[in-house]
């Protein structure tokens, strides 16, 4: 039982690790497209899976953040994700729920969960917030924009961080 | 009597496979994982387009049955002149489109075969694609094939056409990075918010959807669709939503037309 229990684990330890390469090239790649265009796009580092500093020099609003990934126009985060603060049957079941992620996940990993999935799943459906989208014929409105600005990203990391339940 | 080597049939069978699969093989969603957008609605919504008293859409269609009689353009014909009852000759048709076009040299979707005969055989200008009597006209000759099975045209000159349909639903796009078949292919049993995702199914198009409070075109729901992944839509009737129908047709190939449809 033991044993078996183990070698799951280290299994699980070698492919995070190759994830993890793979997402260190992918963000080093992003964040020299980040430089390139300062104004709109947030700077980071990342560690491990982890964004560990914040993205802005003022600390997130919980509250604030609790509004952000209701609102379906926004963030959007409501339309994939359930266990957030919105009518049941307006949460979408595209991914899984957020409930209790803050027990889960480190603010850092959250973070960057949030700033670039895809840095750790290329092929994830989760859109990348904090940078610019490589998709094709983005709309003139968007060209170029992060999805969401540092602060909104800090505000609903600090909400999510709280859900410990 | 000593039986016959049936190699004939067989070779006929074989010949016809490539052809077979060139329209419905090369989809990504299985024959029996098929489902028509209004197994996924409201019972009221499937009530209401079961109902033609109820189903808005059928305003429309009786206003194409009206628009078929008039004559029209410097030929002064009207669509029956040509084509006789509708019931008859347009039965068919429509699960068909779109089909390739010789002239155009390439394919051609039902509305943009409607224009086709205002151009060259009424000599009238082009309707609108968006406008109400060209979506009455598609609506009227699309009814006549209500019931029966999407049958996409197996003409092989449509197949880089459809191809090249399929590259752009599995293609991301939009500042939010995602394609029509991250959605429509891989999670079409889930929900989005409160929206069920659904297949894209085009077999009940045009179709009226409530959100629209009218009637509108498979191309209007496409633009929607690209309009909330914010990427910037085509215009209406270019080549790459042309190819898009085509791709669906192929995916949605035995499910019954539904035209008109109803939507949330
Ligand atoms: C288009 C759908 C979609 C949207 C919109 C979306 N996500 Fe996600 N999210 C996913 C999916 C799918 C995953 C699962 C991980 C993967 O894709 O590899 C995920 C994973 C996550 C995780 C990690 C969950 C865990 O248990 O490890 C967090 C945190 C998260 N999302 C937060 C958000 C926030 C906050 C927003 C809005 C700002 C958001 N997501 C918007 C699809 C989405
Ligand atoms: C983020 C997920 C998502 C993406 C990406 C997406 N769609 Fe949709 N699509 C939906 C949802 C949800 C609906 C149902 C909406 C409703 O009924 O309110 C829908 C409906 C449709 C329908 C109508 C089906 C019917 O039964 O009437 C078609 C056709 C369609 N989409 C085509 C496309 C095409 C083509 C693309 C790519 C250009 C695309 N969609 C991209 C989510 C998506
Ligand atoms: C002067 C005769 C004439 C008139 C008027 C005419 N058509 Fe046609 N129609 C044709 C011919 C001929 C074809 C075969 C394709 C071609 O040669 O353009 C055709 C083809 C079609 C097709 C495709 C049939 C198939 O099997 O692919 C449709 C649909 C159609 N017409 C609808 C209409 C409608 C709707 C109107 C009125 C707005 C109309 N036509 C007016 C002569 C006519």
């Amino acid at each position: 039982m033991r044993a078996a229990a183990l070698t799951a684990g280290l299994l699980a330890g070698l492919l995070l690790a190759w994830l993890l390469l793979a997402g260190f090239l992918l963000v080093g790649f992003l964040l020299v497209a980040a430089r390139a265009d300062a104004q709109t796009l947030v700077g980071y580092t990342v560690e491990g899976d982890a964004i560990g500093a914040p993205l802005t020099g003022a600390p997130g609003d919980a509250a604030r953040g609790a509004g952000l990934v209701a609102d379906r126009t926004l963030s959007l985060c409501v339309l994939c994700h359930s266990g957030l603060e919105a009518p049941a049957h307006m949460q979408g079941n595209l991914a899984p729920s957020l409930a209790g992620i803050g027990a889960r996940l480190s603010e850092g990993q959250i973070r960057l969960r949030i700033v670039n999935m895809k840095a750790l799943n290329p092929e994830s459906i989760m859109p990348a917030y904090g940078g610019s989208s490589p998709g094709a014929r983005v709309a003139n409105a968007w060209r170029g924009k992060p999805i969401l600005s540092g602060e909104e990203i800090e505000d609903i990391v600090a909400y999510l961080s709280s859900l410990k339940g | 009597m000593r039986p016959r080597p049936r190699a004939p049939a067989v070779i006929a069978a074989l010949l016809s496979i490539p052809a077979l699969l060139a329209v419905s093989g090369a989809v990504a969603l299985e024959q029996g994982d098929r489902r028509s957008g209004i197994a996924f609605a409201s019972p009221q919504t499937q009530a209401m387009q079961a109902d033609d008293t109820a189903n808005p859409g059928m305003l429309w269609v009786m206003d194409g049955a009206q628009l078929w009689r008039r004559p029209d353009g410097a030929a002064g014909k009207a669509c029956q002149e040509c084509h006789g009852d509708a019931a008859q000759s347009m039965k068919g048709v429509a699960p068909r489109y779109p089909d390739f076009d010789a002239g155009l040299g390439r394919p051609v979707d039902l509305s943009g075969r409607i224009n086709l005969c205002r151009v060259r055989h009424q000599r009238a200008a082009p309707l609108a694609h968006e406008g109400s009597e060209m979506l009455a006209l598609t609506a009227f000759v699309a009814f006549q094939s209500r019931g029966l099975p999407m049958a996409p045209a197996a003409d092989a000159r449509l197949a880089p056409f459809r191809a090249e349909g399929r590259r752009l639903f599995e293609q991301r796009m939009g500042q939010l990075d995602l394609s029509c078949a991250n959605c429509h292919d891989d999670h079409w049993s889930a929900r989005l918010g409160g929206s069920p995702v659904t297949q894209a199914q085009p077999n009940a198009y045009p179709l009226y959807r409530l959100e629209w409070q009218a009637l509108g075109s498979l191309q209007r729901r496409m633009r929607n669709c690209m309009a909330g992944v914010r990427a910037e839509p085509f215009a209406y009737d270019a080549a790459d939503y042309i190819d898009l129908e085509l791709y669906l047709a192929a995916r949605a190939a035995g499910l019954p037309m539904e035209t008109p449809g109803v939507r949330p």
